[in-house]
């Protein structure tokens, strides 16, 4: 019934000027009208049925396989963290350097006790948070291996410019083995590493309770934290007012200094913001001019095809 | 001598002219793009970069 009315209502719509057409019509017409009533009906059921199928199958697929099943608890999962409106997330933002200052100043003296950051070398902060003579003065209070002596033994030299920022353990099995079986990750590319990124790791740094909620179950020698999967942390809170004194006169408090380390690990972690963000506003700018431009072409290329009109004049001798 | 027809003489007419006009201008729109993005970038973080701070570390130049 459905496909029949349509067809024969385009069928209408579509030859009412061509008189060729028209004979072609009436034939059709004809057809329809010697098909009998119960087939109608037989039709019109077998669409409903058809329907029904339709919804029931569709309703089935998204009863089985539709709703998400979660494999952990939301205490296993951790708390969402909240969301901080970051300066330095800005499409074209860059970070805000004196508080890089600040969160090297604070992983340094907070921080990189139990956290590496092997992926970051001292030239990297000239420039960025320090000058040169700055971060050569720092580097030179660390000791690395210098190259073997006429004996072959292995010295020690002050650092250069070109090393990494020392770990605080010769390697995994150390920094477990002083820290309960824990493993502090390295903290390098820690912001890319965390669902949530910055706004993670504020949370987990400014989220520790002062006790852990009644009920809740904290094994020895972990500690509360909400925002950590599974909740039971081997991290204790490190960051208290005052823990750190500024050079620029910030009052440190654990937001301030939470928040300027969050920015510095962010930079740790993606160097080439800066010119990532430069580049896409170029790209940006460059493909809306040559947008804009190809648009133009192609209504230009175009006009004359769009505005031309075919005629057609039927021969009249085919009328008769 | 109209307008258009100058232009054709000068630029167009010759090719070693006109691939040379090309590659200039893509030369020169590159440069400018480049300086005028670095200028934005520099307005919009005002007090952000280290340039902007600089100042407050350095000792002697």
């Amino acid at each position: 019934m459905f496909s029949r009315g349509c067809l024969r209502q385009a069928s209408r719509v579509s030859s009412r000027s061509l008189p060729i057409r028209q004979t072609i019509r009436r034939t059709t017409t004809d057809a329809a009208k010697a098909v009998p009533e119960a087939s109608e009906a037989r039709l019109t059921a077998a669409a409903y049925v058809a329907t029904a199928v339709a919804v029931a199958s569709s309703g089935w697929y998204f009863y089985q396989y539709g709703p998400t099943v979660y494999a952990v608890t939301p205490a296993e999962h951790g708390l969402h963290p909240t969301k901080y409106p970051w300066v330095h997330q800005g499409f074209l933002n860059t970070f805000d350097h004196q508080a890089l200052r600040r969160g090297f100043q604070v992983y340094r003296e907070v921080c990189a006790s139990c956290h590496s950051l092997s992926r970051v070398a001292w030239r990297t902060l000239v420039g960025v948070s320090h000058t040169v003579d700055e971060v050569k003065a720092m580097a030179e209070e660390c000791e690395y291996d210098d190259e073997p002596n006429d004996q072959g033994d292995i010295e020690k030299r002050p650092g250069k410019l070109s090393d990494y920022i020392p770990s605080p353990y010769a390697n995994d099995q150390a920094a477990r083995a002083a820290n309960q079986g824990a493993l502090p990750p390295d903290l390098s590319l820690i912001v890319k590493a965390r669902h949530g990124g910055c706004d993670y790791i504020f949370n987990l740094l400014t989220g520790y309770p002062d006790e852990p909620p009644a009920g809740a179950v904290v094994q020895s020698g972990l500690n509360f934290n909400p925002y950590f999967p599974g909740t039971g942390i081997a991290m204790a809170r490190v960051l208290y007012d005052g823990i750190v004194e500024y050079e620029d006169g910030t009052p440190a408090t654990t937001s301030q200094m939470a928040k300027d380390v969050v920015e510095f690990l962010n930079w740790a972690a993606e160097p080439e913001m800066d010119e990532r963000k430069k580049m896409g506003m170029k790209v940006l700018a460059v493909t809306t001019i040559m947008l804009a431009l190809s648009i133009w072409v192609k209504k230009y290329k175009w006009a004359s095809l769009k505005t031309r009109k075919i005629v057609y004049n039927p021969p009249k001798d085919i009328l008769k | 001598m109209p307008v258009s027809s100058r232009i054709y003489n000068t630029l167009f007419r010759r090719n070693y002219v006109f691939v040379g006009l090309v590659f200039g201008a893509a030369f020169g729109a590159d440069i400018a793009l480049d300086i005028y993005a670095d200028k934005f970038w520099d307005w919009k973080n005002q007090g952000r970069q280290w340039k902007d701070i600089r100042h407050k570390y350095v000792t002697e130049e």
